[in-house]
C-alpha cells in the first residue's frame, strides 16, 4: 500500500515536472528555442526509437562500455584478489594505486588519441583505465571484510590457501565486487560519452554533437533522455541483482552511490 | 619511528617505476612517452619558472592554471552547498521525497558530459560554460545522497529531540545534519571526481584557457612533452584534491568510524 | 501526576493495548512488568506523547497529553541510538538544557553535576562510543536528570547491560529518586527488578494488554541488593508477580489466590494459543 502510494507520488512528480516545463515554455517564460517544449522532447524521443542511426550509435556506446568493463574486470578482480590475499603484494602496489587512482581519466584522452589509431580502441582503453579503480578497490574491501573465522575454519579442515580463496574469500567478497561493477558501469558510460564528444568516431556522444551542430536541441535532449533512462535501468538492474543474489549481505559495500 | 621508516620503505615501488620508465623510454625512443626527466624539465620551464613574486608561476601558468582552479573550486563548492541544503530540506519531508526522488534519480543517471553541447549553445564558450558543466555534474549525486541521508535519520534520534524539546534549528544543525553526514560525504567524494571530469571536458570542448585547453593545443601541435606536463598537473591536482578531501572527511567523521568500530 | 483511563491502541488491525487504567501519584516509582511484546513500550510511548493512542485518555499533571509534555524525560532502552555519537558526553547531556534557559556556563555546570550524580565525572569530554554499555546508559540517565523533569519514563533501561552493571544502575535509580523526589515509571520484563526497585508493581497481560495486577511493595528502606532480595516479603512478592505474569503466559487462569490486589478491570485473559 505504501509502495503504491510512493509510486503514485513519483509519477505525479514526473508528470508535474513535465507539465511545468511545458507551461513555462508555452508562456514564453523559458524561451522554447533555448529549451524545447517538454512535449516536443517527448515526441522527439518517441521518434528516435524508429531512428536506425540513433539506435546503432547507442549500440556502439553500450558495446564499448561492456567490452571495457569486461576487460577491466579481467584485470582488476584477479589483481584485487592477489592484493587482498597476499599482504606483501598489497603493500607494494598500494602506493602506486593511491597515486594513479585520482588521476582524472580524461587527462589521458589526448594521449589515447595518439596511441590508438582507431577512436574505438582509445575509448575502450580509457574505459578500462577508469573502471579498473572501483573494481579493484571494491574487491580489496571485500576481501578484507572476509570473516577470519571462516577462513580459519576451512584451514583447520586441511584446505589449502587456494581453496580458502575459492570457497570463502571470493564468495564473501562477491557483493562488494558487484557493487564495484555497478559503480564502474556508470563511470564507464560517462567516460565513453566524453571521449565521443571530444574525439568523434561513433556513439551517442557523436550523435548528440551532430544534432547540436544542426541546432536540433529537441533531438539532443531526446537522446539525453534515452541515455538517462538507459543509465537508470542498468543501475537499478544491477542493484536489484545485487540485493537478490546477496540477501545475506547486510552492509552495503564501500562507496555508496555512483 | 619504526613504523614511519617501514611505511616509507614500502614506497619503494614509486622510484622503481620512475627509473624503469626513464630507462625504457630512453631506450625505446618512444615518441609518445618522453622520459620523466624531460617531462619534469618542461614542467618547470613551462609552468613554474616564473618570478618569486608570483610564487614562481609563469604567465602561462597564471593564464591557464589559475582559471581552471578557480572555476573548479567555485563551481564545486557552490553546487555542493546548494545541493546539500536542498537535499536535506527534501529529505525531511516524506511527501517531497517521494515526489522528487524519481526525477533526481533520472538526472543523476544522465551522463553529464552529454549536456555540454547544449550548455554550449546557451552559454557560449568560456567561464559560464565551465561553471554550468561543473555545477550540473556535481549537483545530482550530492543532492541524492543528502536526501537519502536526511530521510533515513534514526527515528530514535528524532524522538530524543522531541522528548527533550530541542528546537527545530538545533535539531537540524546538531542532529539531522550530523546524522546524515556519512551519506553526504559519500556523495561529496564522488562529486570531487565528477567535478574534475567536467572541468577537463568543458575545457577541451569550449574554452580558450585552462589546463584542458592547453593540453589539447599541445596535442594538436604534436608537442608531446607539454601534453605530458598537463597530464602530470592534472594528476597532481586530482591527487591533492582527493587527499585533502579524505583528510577533511576523516576529521569530520571521526565519530562515525569510532561508533562503527564498537558495533 | 499521571492518570491513564481506558487507554487502547491498535497498530492497524492488531490491538496492542486493550484498555489500560493506571494512576501514579506524585513522587511514586512504579514498575510496569509484562510479557515480551505485550505493549509496554506502546504504553510508555503514549504517556510520553510520542504516539497518539487510538482510544482513551492520558493526563500528565492534569493536562491531556497531545505532544511531549514539558516536564517529562525518557530514558530509552537502546542507549546506543539515543545518545548522539557525534557529540561528546557533556554536549549530549547539556544539549536539552537550552530549553531550561541559563547561559552556557550554567548549562555546562548542570551537565557536570548530573554526570557526577551518575558517577561519571571523568567521562564529560569523551564520546559515547568510547564508553561501555553501562556507562552509556548512565549518561542517558544523567541527561534525563540534568533536564530535571517532574516525570521520568524509563523503557527497559537496563535491558542490554550485564548483571553487575544492572544492579548498580538499579541502585542509581533508587538513589536518584530519593534525592530528587521525581516521579518515575520504569518498564521492565524482569520480575525481580520490578519488586526491588518499585514502590508499586503493575502487571500487564499479553496483548491486548490490560492491567492484571497492581501490587504495593512495602520493603524496608533503603533497599539493598543482598538483604532486600533475601527478605521474606521480597520473595513472596516476587512469586506473586511471577504468577501474575506467567499465569497469563501459559494460558492458565490467573488464579493465584493472592491476586486480590488485581485491579477490578481485570478481564479473563484470552487463552493464548502458544507463546
Ligand atoms: N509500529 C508498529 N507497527 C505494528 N505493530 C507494532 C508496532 N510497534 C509495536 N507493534 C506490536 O505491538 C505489540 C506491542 O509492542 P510493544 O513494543 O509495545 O511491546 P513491549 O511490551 O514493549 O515488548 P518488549 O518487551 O519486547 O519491548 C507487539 O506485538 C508488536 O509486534
Ligand atoms: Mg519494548
Amino acid at each position: 500500500m505504501t509502495n503504491a502510494r510512493r509510486t503514485l507520488r513519483g509519477v505525479l512528480g514526473v508528470a508535474g515536472f513535465l507539465l511545468v516545463m511545458e507551461a513555462l515554455g508555452r508562456t514564453g517564460i523559458i524561451d522554447p528555442y533555448l529549451i524545447p517544449l517538454a512535449s516536443t522532447i517527448l515526441t522527439g524521443a518517441a521518434r528516435l526509437l524508429a531512428n536506425g542511426e540513433f539506435l546503432s550509435q547507442v549500440g556502439v556506446t553500450l558495446s564499448s562500455c561492456a567490452i571495457g568493463l569486461l576487460l577491466a574486470a579481467a584485470v582488476a578482480v584477479p589483481l584485487g584478489t592477489a592484493m587482498g590475499t597476499v599482504p606483501a603484494v598489497e603493500r607494494s602496489l598500494r602506493p602506486l594505486v593511491e597515486f594513479l587512482r585520482p588521476i582524472p581519466s580524461l587527462a589521458l584522452l589526448p594521449l589515447a588519441m595518439f596511441l590508438f589509431l582507431s577512436g574505438e580502441q582509445g575509448k575502450i582503453a580509457l574505459i578500462v583505465y577508469t573502471s579498473c579503480w572501483p573494481l579493484l578497490i571494491n574487491t580489496l574491501y571485500g576481501l578484507r571484510d572476509v570473516d577470519p573465522l571462516a577462513k580459519e575454519t576451512l584451514r583447520s579442515f586441511g584446505f589449502g590457501s587456494y581453496d580458502v580463496v575459492r570457497l570463502v574469500s571470493l564468495p564473501s567478497a562477491a557483493p562488494f565486487i558487484t557493487t564495484g561493477v555497478r559503480i564502474a558501469a556508470s563511470v564507464a558510460l560517462i567516460v565513453a560519452v566524453s571521449v565521443e564528444l571530444v574525439a568523434g568516431g561513433d556513439g551517442i556522444g557523436v550523435f548528440v554533437t551532430q544534432a547540436a551542430s544542426g541546432n536540433r536541441r529537441d533531438v539532443v535532449l531526446a537522446a539525453t533522455l534515452w541515455t538517462g533512462i538507459i543509465g537508470l535501468l542498468v543501475n537499478s538492474l544491477l542493484a536489484k541483482a545485487e540485493s537478490r543474489l546477496f540477501r545475506w549481505h547486510r552492509a552495503r559495500a564501500g562507496e555508496e552511490a555512483l | 619511528m619504526k613504523t614511519i621508516v617501514s611505511r616509507i620503505a614500502w614506497l619503494w615501488i614509486l622510484p622503481v617505476v620512475l627509473v624503469a620508465w626513464e630507462v625504457s623510454t630512453r631506450a625505446a625512443q618512444a615518441v609518445y612517452f618522453p622520459p620523466p626527466s624531460v617531462i619534469l624539465a618542461r614542467l618547470h620551464e613551462l609552468w613554474f619558472s616564473g618570478p618569486a613574486a608570483h610564487v614562481f608561476l609563469t604567465d602561462e601558468a597564471a593564464h591557464h592554471l589559475l582559471p581552471s582552479l578557480g572555476r573548479l573550486v567555485v563551481g564545486w563548492a557552490g553546487a555542493c552547498l546548494v545541493a546539500i541544503a536542498a537535499g536535506v530540506a527534501l529529505g525531511r519531508s516524506a511527501v517531497l521525497c517521494d515526489v522528487f526522488s524519481p526525477l533526481i534519480h533520472f538526472f543523476r543517471s544522465v551522463p553529464p558530459p552529454l549536456l555540454i553541447p547544449i550548455f554550449m549553445t546557451m552559454t557560449g564558450i568560456g567561464t559560464p560554460l565551465q561553471l554550468t558543466a561543473i555545477v550540473f555534474g556535481v549537483s545530482w549525486p550530492v543532492l541524492l545522497n543528502s536526501l537519502d541521508g536526511a530521510r533515513y535519520v534514526d527515528r530514535q534520534y528524532l524522538e530524543t529531540c522531541e522528548v527533550f524539546g530541542i528546537s527545530r534549528f538545533r535539531r537540524l544543525t546538531r542532529v539531522i545534519l550530523p546524522a546524515a553526514s556519512p551519506k553526504i560525504f559519500a556523495g561529496l567524494r564522488i562529486s570531487v571526481a565528477l567535478a574534475l571530469i567536467m572541468m577537463i571536458l568543458s575545457e577541451f570542448i569550449g574554452s580558450t584557457e585552462g589546463i584542458g585547453y592547453r593540453m589539447l593545443v599541445a596535442q594538436s601541435e604534436l608537442d608531446v612533452p607539454t601534453m605530458w606536463t598537463a597530464i602530470v598537473l592534472l594528476g597532481i591536482l586530482g591527487f591533492v584534491l582527493n587527499a585533502a578531501f579524505l583528510r577533511f572527511e576523516r576529521h569530520v567523521l571521526t565519530w562515525h568510524r569510532g561508533a562503527r568500530k564498537t558495533d | 501526576m499521571l492518570e491513564i483511563s481506558d487507554l487502547t491502541h491498535s497498530y492497524g488491525a492488531y490491538q496492542a493495548l486493550g484498555g489500560v487504567n493506571l494512576t501514579v501519584a506524585e513522587g511514586e516509582l512504579v514498575c510496569v512488568v509484562g510479557p515480551s511484546g505485550c505493549g509496554k513500550s506502546t504504553l510508555l510511548r503514549s504517556i510520553g506523547g510520542l504516539l497518539r493512542p487510538t482510544g482513551g485518555r492520558v493526563l500528565v499533571q492534569g493536562r491531556p497529553v497531545e505532544k511531549v509534555p514539558d516536564d517529562l524525560a525518557i530514558v530509552f532502552q537502546d542507549y546506543s541510538r539515543s545518545l548522539f555519537p557525534w557529540m561528546t558526553v557533556a554536549d549530549n547531556v547539556s544539549l536539552p538544557l537550552r530549553r531550561r534557559g541559563g547561559d552556557r556556563r550554567s548549562r555546562a555546570a548542570a551537565a557536570v553535576e548530573a554526570l557526577e550524580q551518575v558517577g561519571l565525572p571523568a567521562a564529560a569530554g569523551k564520546y559515547p562510543w568510547e564508553l561501555s554499555g553501562g556507562m552509556q546508559q548512565r549518561v542517558a540517565i544523567a541527561r534525563a536528570l540534568a533536564y530535571k523533569p517532574a516525570l521520568m519514563l524509563m523503557d527497559e533501561p537496563f535491558g542490554s547491560v550485564d548483571a553487575q552493571t544492572r544492579e548498580d544502575l538499579e541502585d542509581l535509580v533508587l538513589q536518584v529518586r530519593r534525592s530528587s523526589g521525581m516521579t518515575i515509571v520504569l518498564i521492565t520484563h524482569d520480575i525481580d527488578e520490578s519488586v526491588y526497585v518499585g514502590d508499586r508493581v503493575v502487571v500487564l497481560s499479553k496483548s491486548p494488554a490490560t492491567v492484571v495486577g497492581d501490587l504495593r511493595v512495602e520493603l524496608p528502606e533503603p533497599r539493598d541488593q543482598i538483604a532486600t532480595r533475601e527478605h521474606p516479603d521480597f520473595v513472596h512478592l516476587r512469586a506473586e508477580v511471577g504468577r501474575l505474569v506467567r499465569g497469563m503466559r501459559s494460558g492458565e487462569p490467573a488464579a493465584a489466590p493472592e491476586a486480590e490486589a488485581a485491579s477490578p478491570e481485570q478481564e479473563p485473559a484470552p487463552a493464548a494459543p502458544k507463546a
